[in-house]
Order: structure tokens, then C-alpha cells, then sequence
């Protein structure tokens, strides 16, 4: 079985992000980047259905610019075993990921592609909903454990209220969610290595699909700011304000 | 201008979420029709009808339906949509597992989560974790839409929609629903309460979480919320869990207890109308945030503030 993991190089997510003043967007600018974790968790369970011998080979793919090499690098020492960088300095939207995706999957013929369940720049939440879509696959969205069985895939999904187990009739979309796995540190053994596997080139142009952005950003700003409020004494203090408040 | 909004319901009852999507539907214009696709949900249905504000309700019922899987609605709504400019659903497990599909087969770019809508293109949603937000121009012909619940009133009940049965496409489909734990309680659902009361990693243990925090719960009538440290730490079921990467809510009266108040956290629950921090550690950042704060130890406060109320 062969899986495919696309990786998204984000703001790391320890960064506390600044809305640039002409409101364009949010300060890229010496901002340390990483692998959105998300895609880590992706990863991980890729490697680990590796390491159980479920899966012969883990290909990780990356949309973005030249540095998304090192977040595809971090999934090469993470444990999977070769990259595809389609690079590009454009923004690419979900729908274009998708599209592009979707051809790397016709070449590529995995039996099972497993995303993020979202990305935490934009938050959009949709790319492995429309790559399951474009393929005519079905999806297993905010897995918290995945069981591939031969064609079979059960993926037991975070939902609201609990958890919901479905069967999926592969090649199928898995999407990951927090409590999946706890994704592994790259040794040093294994990052040197990493830096010997291989990464194809290529561009959005080798794949003919339009991926011309559908929205226009109209502005970025900050959030509503909350103000402090008051500090009480005490409980009964508290009780106070919040009969005054009109709260209990 | 037409909008089909979709449901989200158990078969039993509607969601608030619905309610709340919509108000932002009839924000965006046009009529707006509601599609109920369930297993014997002629009572959400019903529900649906009465909304206020709602033209009509379309009703799929059958198997495929019962639990609302994303690969059945595609193949039911994706046609619908000749008839709609728009699609709307709430940003719910269920809208955000169902809408991207669609949005695919349209070939649309779909706004995930908007808090605001300023034109019939220009919609508001926070990224980074509501740490900036962004408003977005869309040139797409139809706009496919999930909602946040928080930021929109729930559409109030004075209408008398006529409810139409659809024909619903009975696959086979490539995916079917196998097993779910969904957790009993007779407490309000986070999402949809008035007031919460949330516990944090300074509880200590699942024994004390339990003890301290379901009575207060119970004494206001409110949902029992966690933070993201406390569910990790086992604390708390994971379907308690307030924040970015859980339940997004904005109660009337919010109550943090030994929650320090993570980025993440606070991206959860900001919105809400009152905040109440309960901690020992003044420097905590909940403070930053709350309308009142109590600095103490949670083992005392939290009884006496349960006897007091």
C-alpha cells in the first residue's frame, strides 16, 4: 500500500502572527516557518502504518515555495521516503491544492492520502474534503484513529457530541485531527539521511489545471481587542457582580 | 437569488446551528430554502419550517441520510444547486465535512467560517486562529458557505414554511457509517448554552474535575467546557473541549476555572458576553480577558461560589 501526505510550510505555530499596518495580510517577515502540525500528525500515522509493514512507501508533497523543500526534508527524516515539491511564490488556494493534488494522485496511484485537517494559517478546512471530491473517493475527515484492512479503511472521526466510526471502500482520504498520534522528533541519524532522498521539481505548469485564485483579500486587520475587566476580593464579591450583571 | 441552506440535526431535533445559519443566509438575500436530509426526520422538518424567514423546506429522507456522510449529501445537493446561488451550512462537524465536496464539484472556492457578511460577495472569517481577520472579495458565481454559529442570532420561530419531499440519490456510496459514542448528558450542548462553566488543567484530576465543576454546572444550568490542557490530561472527555481546535462558543456568562488561558483557548471563547476567571495565578492570561477576576485557589472558590449562587 502506498500513501501520499501533503505537507503546507506555515507559521509556526508557537509565532504570534502581527497584521501588517496596510492591512495586505500578516507579517511574513523573518517569521519562523514550519511544518503546519496538522500535516505532522499526517505524517506520523503514515510512518507508523510504515513501520507496522501495512505500507510499502510514504511520499510526502509539497505546494509552495522553494523552501517548502525543508518542510518536505522534515517529512524525509520524519520517516517518509520521497518528496514531490511543486513550487510556486503564488498563493494557491484549497481548491487549487486540490486540483493540483488530484493530478499527483492519477500519477502517483496511492491507496490512501492523508491531509491535515487543516492548515493553521488560513483555517480553511477544505482541501481533503475536495480532493476526495474531484477523485470520486470517499473521505474520513478529523480522524482520531485510522485501521486500514486490505481495501477496507475505518477511520474513527472526531464529530460534534463524540466520536463516529465509518468504512470507507478504498482508495479513500483520511484527514487528521489532534488526537491521532503525538508526532515523532527527526533524530540527527535520520536528518542526515533525509538529506539523501530524493525530491522531484516540479511546477503548477506540468499539471494543466487552473488554479487562478477565486477570492480577493480585501483587508486583513486585527481582532476586536477585550479589555481587562476588574479584579474582585472575593466569592461573595463576585456573586455581587454578577447578580448586578443580571448574569445568574 | 435563491439560498439553500443545510441542515444539521440528529433526526430528532434541529440544531441551533441551523438557526443560527439561517440568519446569515437571509444576511447574504434571497429565499431561503432549508434541506433537511436525515432518517426519519420529519419532526426537524417541521422544526425547520418554523423558522422565521425560511420560503420552503426540502425533506431526503432515507438510509443513506441517517447520519448526514459527506459523500451521499454531495450526490444529493450538487444537482440541487442548479436552482441556488448560494449554499450555506453551518460550520459544524457536519458543514465542514460536507461542504467542501461540493464546493469541488461546483468548482467554487468555498468561505470557511465567516463571522460577517458585507455584499452578496464580500464575506469576514478570521485565520490564524482568530488571530487576524480577513475580508474576502469572491468572484465565483455560486458562493458555498459555512457559518459560525457565534457570531449570528439564531432565526426565531414565527414561520410556517411548506415542507416538499426530495428524491434522494440511494447509492451505493463509498463510505457508511459503522458505529458512534456520542456522550449523554442532561446538561445544555456546549455550543447552544447559555452559560458555561470550564475547568482547566489545575483541576488536577478527572475525580476533582468532577467534583468541583458539575455542581456549579448544575446550580446555573450550564454546560461543562474544558480547556485544551485538561482534556489532554484526561481530565475531561474530549467533546468538553473550548478553543480553536475544539468548540468554538460565545455564552452569556463564562466561567474559567484554573484555565490559564492559552491563545488557543481564548480563540474559543472570547466572544463570550461575560468571562469570569477563577485563578491562583494572577499573572494568568484569562485575565487579560475576563470581566471579572478572582485570584484563588479553586478547591476553596469553586464550592463557596456553588453555595453562594
Amino acid at each position: 500500500m502506498k500513501v501520499l501526505v501533503p505537507v503546507k510550510r506555515v507559521i509556526d505555530y508557537n509565532v504570534k502572527v502581527r497584521v501588517k499596518s496596510d492591512q495586505t495580510g500578516v507579517d511574513l517577515a523573518n517569521v519562523k516557518m514550519s511544518m503546519n502540525p496538522f500535516d505532522e500528525i499526517s505524517v506520523e500515522e503514515a510512518v507508523r502504518m510504515k513501520e507496522a509493514g501495512a505500507v510499502t512507501e510514504v511520499v510526502a508533497v509539497s505546494i509552495g515555495p522553494q523552501q517548502a523543500q525543508e518542510t518536505i526534508r522534515t517529512a524525509l527524516a520524519m520517516g517518509a521516503d520521497r518528496g514531490i515539491l511543486i513550487k510556486t511564490d503564488d498563493d494557491v488556494e484549497p481548491l487549487g491544492v486540490a486540483k493540483l493534488l488530484a493530478k499527483v494522485v492519477e500519477e502517483e496511484s496511492p491507496d490512501l492520502v492523508i491531509l491535515g485537517k487543516q492548515a493553521i494559517d488560513d483555517d480553511s478546512n477544505q482541501t481533503g474534503q475536495m480532493l476526495g471530491a474531484l477523485l470520486g473517493w470517499p473521505q474520513g475527515t478529523f480522524a482520531s484513529e485510522v485501521k486500514a484492512d486490505g481495501g477496507k479503511v475505518n477511520v474513527t472521526r472526531e464529530v460534534d457530541g463524540g466520536l463516529q466510526t465509518v468504512a470507507l471502500d478504498g482508495p479513500a482520504i483520511v484527514t487528521t485531527d489532534l488526537r491521532l498520534n503525538e508526532p515523532r522528533y527527526a533524530s540527527l541519524p535520520n536528518i542526515m539521511k533525509a538529506k539523501k532522498k530524493p525530491i522531484d521539481m516540479k511546477e503548477p505548469g506540468d499539471y494543466g489545471v487552473d488554479i487562478s485564485p477565486r477570492l480577493t483579500v480585501v483587508k486583513v486587520t486585527e481582532p476586536p481587542v477585550r479589555e481587562a475587566g476588574e479584579k474582585v476580593e472575593d466569592v461573595a464579591a463576585l456573586v455581587d457582580k454578577l447578580k448586578t450583571a443580571g448574569a445568574v | 437569488m435563491a439560498v439553500l441552506v443545510i441542515a444539521d440535526h440528529d433526526n430528532a431535533a434541529l440544531s441551533d446551528a441551523t438557526a443560527k445559519t439561517v440568519t446569515a443566509a437571509k444576511a447574504f438575500g434571497g429565499d431561503v430554502d432549508v434541506l433537511v436530509a436525515g432518517k426519519g426526520a420529519a419532526d426537524v422538518a417541521a422544526a425547520a419550517a418554523g423558522l422565521d424567514g425560511v420560503r420552503k423546506v426540502l425533506h431526503a429522507d432515507g438510509d443513506a441520510y441517517e447520519k448526514q456522510l459527506a459523500e451521499a449529501m454531495e450526490a444529493l445537493i450538487v444537482p440541487m444547486m442548479d436552482g441556488y446561488d448560494a449554499l450555506f451550512a453551518p460550520a459544524t462537524t457536519m458543514g465542514k465535512n460536507v461542504t467542501p465536496r461540493i464546493a469541488a464539484k461546483l468548482d467554487v472556492m468555498q468561505l470557511s467560517d465567516i463571522v460577517g457578511i458585507e455584499g452578496q460577495d464580500t464575506f469576514v472569517r478570521p485565520i490564524y486562529a482568530g488571530n487576524a481577520i480577513m475580508t474576502v472579495k469572491s468572484s465565483d458565481a455560486k458562493k458555498v458557505v459555512t457559518v459560525r454559529g457565534t457570531a449570528f442570532e439564531a432565526a426565531g420561530a414565527g414561520g410556517s414554511a411548506a415542507v416538499e419531499t426530495v428524491d434522494a440519490p440511494g447509492g451505493p456510496f463509498k463510505s457508511s457509517f459503522v458505529s458512534e459514542e456520542i456522550v449523554a448528558s442532561d446538561r445544555p450542548e456546549l455550543t447552544a448554552a447559555k452559560r458555561i462553566v470550564s475547568g482547566g488543567r489545575a483541576l488536577g484530576s478527572a475525580e476533582e474535575f468532577e467534583r468541583l465543576m458539575n455542581p456549579l454546572a448544575d446550580k446555573l444550568g450550564a454546560a461543562v467546557g474544558a480547556s485544551r490542557a485538561a482534556v489532554d490530561a484526561g481530565y475531561a472527555p474530549n467533546d468538553y473541549q473550548v478553543g480553536q481546535t475544539g468548540k468554538i462558543v460565545a455564552p452569556e456568562l463564562y466561567i474559567a476555572v484554573g484555565i490559564s488561558g492559552a491563545i488557543q483557548h481564548l480563540a474559543g471563547m472570547k466572544d463570550s458576553k461575560i468571562i469570569v476567571a477563577i485563578n491562583k495565578d494572577e499573572e494568568a492570561p484569562i485575565f487579560q480577558v475576563a470581566d471579572y477576576g478572582l485570584v484563588a485557589d479553586l478547591f476553596n472558590a469553586v464550592p463557596e461560589l456553588t453555595d453562594a449562587l
